[in-house]
């Protein structure tokens, strides 16, 4: 019995390793024809990026760069970035495998961004909005001290423009690069929040795959409201940490966006083909415009 | 009180090099005991070596070292410093919402005869109390609770104490169905808008966003050998450096002291603790926070509502280090 099981599970954990690899091969579509990651349907790129990146298949939603992210929303030529400019500091001196000021450069190269997350002001459907997309391909979507202070800065700019503020977030958590320092970019930007609510403005958090750790557990789940995209991956304690902790199998679909909307967590999962829509249709409520 | 016995039971690894003196003056005692010899200044002197030796062993602690007295089951609690501390402290249970976690307590309390409310995460003292506290990582309700009691200061005006002792935020199923990631995030911001005067202090472990989701005082404090992190050591060191053995590298690295953090300018003041670390002596070390509190009280007490927002936003909006231009 138990030696069924232990095969069981070494044949699960390589799919899973498989899984990884594949997603983190497939996300990036750079060759003509891309495999889709969940069901294994091969896709021409054309026809994915036309779907805005969602198999027609099986509607595994891939990620998207932030570049991708403002193409798909924003009006055309609207959106005006901001901060644009600040850059990770390696204060600590941080060596792990890789010295962390030689991984900024190198992320900056790779990424052809300077951190993890594009602020801006920008308009969709001609409502203007402060805009953050966080940006996985970047350290894992991380937040150290640049991402805290872009979110904040977005948030304060929002107050004095009067505007709403919406984030997409996509990020493996806290820095450890920057230890202690990036915990406090949690209260950072979540007192920066209570700010935009103090002044009654809306702050529409949009979470996609993945969002975890210390990004969860601050301004993304703050939302006025929360949106996700379909099978995203939401959690403070990613599943690894948790059957680790817990010794125990996690329930099937835990930590997914369809789970948080079950669990009352988000207010609605939405595919991508409708989210501007809905976005607007949510920024039209609290603009109370008059159709 | 068979003062030498306990001392004896409760030294720290860091302590071992002090066995061996213990020994001798345990000898010692007894020849004079049995009425052989008159040896109270051999007795005095003995104890003087142990203190000084005492001492010499808790000056240069290594980080990691640092990390075994602050995580050390014989650390005194949050209810020890509240029973020390406060007079006529009635514990606040459960979050009315879901249930009550005994991993974090709250109540009301008086300070040098002032109502304050005070919470903080427990840990246990034997195995046993830990289980039944979860060894001090709280649950959602645990965060509920705490904004809940926050509140009750807030509507009748009275400062808030908060007490950090975590390895972190507890991680299971329970915990991410009811919005663990909420639940912190809420005290986050909720945490910022309070209008009274508002002291945390980490007492023992700083643990990442379980810290944080009762840490964001107009002052916060730290105890000597207390430590503050985003990460475990241990944590940061299987993931970064791929090897758990690595912790001290990491807890070096990652600068997670009361001193480092005193640099950084994420705490404001570091309240000593007695010879030989808190446990050793647990009274006077409730009587160095006691102090540190009052003192710390005093300036915030004159503030208004707006100034003690503006005071903590300013606090939190300054922290980060990066390059611009
Ligand atoms: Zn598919």
């Amino acid at each position: 019995m138990t030696s069924t099981l232990s095969i069981h599970n070494w044949f699960k954990k390589k799919q899973a390793e498989k899984e990884v690899l594949g997603r983190e091969r497939l996300d990036i579509p750079g060759g003509l024809w891309v495999k889709c990651y969940k069901c294994g349907q091969a896709l021409f790129s054309k026809d994915l990026e036309s779907n805005l990146k969602v198999c027609p298949k099986c509607n595994y939603h891939f990620k998207l760069t932030s570049t991708e992210r403002i193409a798909q929303l924003a009006d055309e030529k609207s959106f005006k970035e901001i901060n644009a400019n600040i850059r990770s500091k390696d204060f600590l001196g941080f060596n792990d495998a890789k010295p962390y000021a030689k991984r900024i450069k190198d992320s900056i190269t790779k990424a052809k961004l300077n951190d993890a997350i594009v602020t801006g002001l920008g308009k969709i459907c001609d409502l203007p909005c402060a805009l953050g997309i966080m940006d996985f391909s970047f350290m894992g979507g991380s937040m150290g001290s640049v991402v805290g202070e872009k979110v904040t800065r977005l948030i304060e700019e929002a107050i004095v423009k009067k505007c709403p503020v919406i984030i997409f977030s996509a990020s493996g958590g806290a820095r450890m690069q920057e230890g202690i320092m990036s915990l406090m970019q949690m209260a950072k930007t979540s007192a920066a929040l209570g700010r935009l609510r103090e002044n009654s403005l809306p702050f529409i958090s949009v979470l996609t795959d993945p969002t975890t750790g210390g990004t969860t557990a601050s301004f993304a789940m703050l939302g006025d409201i929360n949106l996700a995209e379909p099978g995203a991956l939401i959690c403070f304690a990613g599943p690894r940490v948790i059957e680790q902790t817990i010794r125990q199998k996690l329930p099937p679909g835990f930590q997914r966006a369809e789970y948080l909307l079950d669990h009352g967590m988000i207010d609605c999962v939405i595919n991508r083909k409708d989210l501007k829509e809905t976005l607007v249709k949510i920024l039209r409520w609290f603009n109370n415009v008059q159709r | 009180m068979s003062k030498d016995k306990k001392e004896k039971r409760n030294l720290l690894a860091i302590e071992k090099p002090l066995e061996d003196l213990y020994q001798k003056l345990e000898d010692l005692k007894k020849l004079a005991e049995a009425g052989k010899m008159e040896l109270t200044e051999e007795v005095r002197q003995m104890e003087k070596r142990i203190e000084a030796k005492r001492k010499d062993l808790f000056t240069n602690l290594t980080p990691i070292q640092t990390v075994q007295i602050a995580r050390h089951l014989y650390r005194p609690t949050t209810l020890d410093y509240i029973g020390y501390i406060f007079e006529d402290f009635v514990e606040l249970h459960g979050d009315r919402n879901f249930s009550d976690d005994p991993a974090l307590v709250s109540g009301l309390a008086k300070l040098a005869g002032r109502s304050v409310v005070v919470l903080g995460q427990q840990k246990g003292k034997s195995t046993k109390e830990n289980i039944a506290r979860n060894f001090g990582m709280a649950n959602p309700e645990g965060y509920r609770k705490a904004l809940r009691v926050m509140r009750i200061a807030e509507r009748y005006g009275r400062p808030i104490i908060s007490f950090i002792d975590t390895p972190g935020a507890y991680c299971g199923i329970g915990a991410e169905e009811r919005g663990q990631a909420e639940a912190i995030a809420k005290n986050l911001r909720e945490m910022a808008e309070l209008t009274v005067p508002f002291i945390s202090i980490v007492t023992g472990e700083g643990g990442s966003g379980g810290a944080l989701g009762i840490g964001m005082g107009n002052r916060v404090l730290m105890l000597e050998f207390a430590i503050y992190s985003v990460i475990s050591p241990e944590g940061c060191a299987s993931i970064l450096f791929r090897d758990a053995k690595r912790a001290n590298d990491a807890a070096v690295a990652m600068k997670i002291t009361a001193k480092d953090l005193l640099e950084l300018g994420i705490i404001d003041d570091i309240i000593k603790e007695p010879a030989g670390a808190a446990h050793n002596n647990p009274e006077q070390a409730a009587v160095n926070i006691k102090n540190a509190l009052i003192n710390n009280l005093e300036p915030l007490l004159t503030l208004s509502h707006r100034e003690l927002i503006a005071d903590r936003y300013n606090k939190f909006r300054k922290m980060g280090i990066f390059e611009e231009g």
